[in-house]
């Protein structure tokens, strides 16, 4: 069900028939599939939110909605990190393991008070996000290649330190870390608030700051932005070291929120957080994106996620079969539209 | 002479840079086989080097059809899913014989070959994508097909797994028959060289009229295949069709055997036996710390730093 109306902005900007050519009518064009390319995300969420919620009884509920938002952050604080990385042009696919190693670390950490806590996972995943930026900026290395090692490297350091994933650490109750995680402010989840700072944030940081302008222009056109003088290496490494960090971040809020540093967290969470990140608009090519537009694609992916369960009858490997083809179709859809534009 | 020394060094680094890209995977394994020859009790016997031929021919197998992706400057992330699914379906249609089967899952496997070719060829889609989105999907799939594992009593199937031939197991038999095919068609055939002007560049290719499109796409179809043929095999030796753990993570050890060989991630060049040596390297590192009771989160690290180091290595080669 949800797979059909995922089909309506590729129709509308696919199938689109070429009536009028003139010069007006191709300006409109561009600025319609301009338009379907950063809103469509948008549009099929708030159809598929509406049709789910007329649907079944249980899906507009404030706890349903709030089950679903705090579910949603830490992957959306991941999809964060994600989004500048590939802005940039490049991948990283060590954050599922860095999400695991950082609420291992956080519950390790939180016997020695919350700054220990929150500081442990931020420091060691940080600084293996340097270690990317480094081996991909300074040693020209594929990132796609150094982020698989830095994933197997990151995992069997999290195994190493909770006895191959026997030991799983606690995180006591009443203490900040636990408030952090578990509390809520306004009725609404903490976990909530902090990623939608953490968003506002970043799109100010993207739209706004020089570095941002850094980021764009590196992915847009490297050897153009080395030209202009924009320092490309530095922009690498900070865009790994910020995506190795909100891993960690996100890590350690899942493990307050659940009291305890879980081992098997994260498998597959990169893949989880591209294909956010593509179904909010974001190019794989790089030079264009935003931050909005990943935040959307993570909410889809959970609101999906959340309707397959209401059904009941399916079990979750549908969400599987329908998470693929609708990055599929996404990607599909964005290709025609990036040729369509290409060509005007 | 400290002159003459100080200006050779620099041509004698770049010569055994070289030799290590060429060779640096055979020195290895040939390392790790002297040492364990050396430090691990019962190494040389004829059962240890079965069964760890046996645990890396499916590896090898996946990788091989992985080398050829790569080799077109694509990759396939979704190997492991298409074991998954050969597994569930095998499962499914094993009750009207084997080979009817093995059929089906032929043609499951090409149909998702054929969409990742499809999506990468004429759609235009980045390979990295494309395979991510047939990944998800496919691993889905198989769990609709079959939610859970399920034992399969077959005799043609339980003699796929474990006969063997003058005391080699048809596993070993098939990945050595199937690298050595890869191996001619890549050097030997007209394919194979589309495939590797593809990899070197697309538009020159294009513009040479070669039939880049029809090329990607068959690429993508033996990669799903080869990866089909690997689950049928791992189903058969497991005697149980596995879809929710089977193939899981397949696709990175796939990658790591294909970087470690020397088959650069740029396109253009192939080197099947590199493959092979590089699967049978991480193999054999992961025994030899197994052996000696290493926990296996020091496997994980151990191979983060090979595949680093490998890739490091192979750095200059992209740039000549």
């Amino acid at each position: 069900m949800t797979a059909t109306k995922t089909d309506a902005p590729v129709t509308a900007a696919g199938g689109g028939p070429p009536k009028d050519t003139g010069p007006e009518g191709a300006a409109r064009k561009e600025r319609l599939s301009g338009l379907v390319q950063q809103h469509g995300a948008l549009a099929v969420l708030v159809i598929v939110s509406l049709v789910a919620s007329f649907s079944f009884d249980s899906f507009a509920t404030g706890d349903n909605v709030g089950n679903m938002a705090t579910s949603s952050a830490f992957l959306a604080i991941v999809a964060l990190g994600m989004t500048f990385v590939i802005i940039t042009g490049g991948i990283d696919l060590s954050v599922g393991s860095l999400f695991a190693l950082g609420g291992v670390l956080a519950a390790w950490g939180s016997r020695h008070g919350t700054p220990v806590a929150l500081l442990l996972p931020l420091v060691v995943c940080g600084g293996i996000g340097v270690v990317n930026g480094l081996l991909v900026a300074r040693s020209r290395l594929a990132p796609f290649i150094v982020t698989l090692a830095a994933m197997l490297g990151a995992r069997g350091l999290m195994l190493a330190l909770t006895d191959e994933g026997a030991e799983t650490y606690l995180i006591g109750k009443g203490s900040f870390l636990a408030e952090l995680g578990q509390g809520t402010t306004l009725g609404i989840g903490n976990p909530v608030w902090i990623t939608l700072a953490l968003f506002a944030a970043g799109a100010v940081v993207l739209r706004r700051t020089r570095f941002g302008q850094h980021v764009y222009a590196v992915g847009g056109n490297e050897d153009a932005a080395a030209l202009m003088g924009a320092p490309v290496a530095r922009t690498k490494i900070l865009v790994y070291t910020l995506s190795g960090l909100l891993a960690g971040l996100a890590g350690a809020l899942n493990a307050a929120w659940l009291a305890s540093g879980v081992t098997i967290l994260g498998n597959g969470m990169e893949l989880e957080a591209i294909s956010a990140v593509v179904i909010g608009g974001t190019l794989l090519t790089g030079g264009l994106g935003f931050v909005s537009g990943s935040l959307v694609g993570v909410l889809l992916l959970k609101v999906i996620q959340n309707i397959i369960n209401q059904i009941g009858s399916l079990d979750s490997s549908y969400q599987q079969v329908v998470s693929g083809a609708f990055l599929a179709v996404v990607v599909v859809a964005q290709t025609w539209l990036g040729r369509r534009r290409r060509l005007l | 002479m400290a002159e003459a020394a100080l200006r050779t060094a620099p041509l004698d680094r770049t010569r055994v840079l070289q030799w290590l890209q060429t060779y640096g995977v055979y020195a290895g394994v040939a390392l790790l086989l002297v040492v364990n020859i050396v430090i691990t009790p019962y190494f040389l016997s004829a059962e240890n080097f079965r069964t760890q031929a046996v645990q890396v021919a499916p590896v090898i197998i996946v990788a091989i059809g992985m080398t050829l992706v790569i080799g077109t400057e694509g990759i396939d992330l979704s190997v492991g899913a298409v074991m998954a699914l050969a597994a569930s379906v095998t499962a499914l249609y094993l009750g009207y014989g084997l080979l009817p089967a093995l059929l089906v899952v032929a043609v499951f496997a090409a149909a998702i070959g054929l969409a990742n070719g499809a999506l990468v060829a004429l759609v235009g889609v980045q390979p990295i994508v494309a395979t991510l989105a047939l990944m998800v999907g496919g691993r889905g799939l198989a769990l609709v097909l079959l939610p859970q594992l399920e034992d399969l009593r077959n005799p043609g199937l339980a003699s796929l797994g474990s006969g063997d031939v003058l005391g080699v197991p048809y596993l070993i038999l098939i990945a050595a028959a199937l690298a050595l095919l890869a191996a001619f068609v890549v050097r030997r055939t007209t394919f194979g060289r589309q495939l590797l002007a593809i990899g070197d560049s697309r538009p020159a290719a294009q513009l040479a009229g070669l039939p880049v499109r029809r090329v990607l796409i068959i690429v993508y179809v033996l990669c799903a295949l080869l990866a089909a043929v690997a689950g049928v095999l791992a189903t058969a030796r497991l005697q149980a069709s596995d879809p929710t753990s089977l193939g899981n993570l397949m696709e990175l050890s796939a990658i790591t055997a294909v970087v470690v060989g020397g088959t650069p991630l740029t396109g253009g060049r192939v080197n099947i036996a590199g493959t092979v040596a590089g699967a049978v390297l991480i193999q054999l590192l992961t025994a030899t710390l197994i052996k000696h009771d290493l926990p296996p989160s020091w496997t994980q690290i151990a191979q983060a730093i090979v595949i680093v180091c490998a890739v490091y290595a192979a750095r200059g080669r992209g740039k000549r």
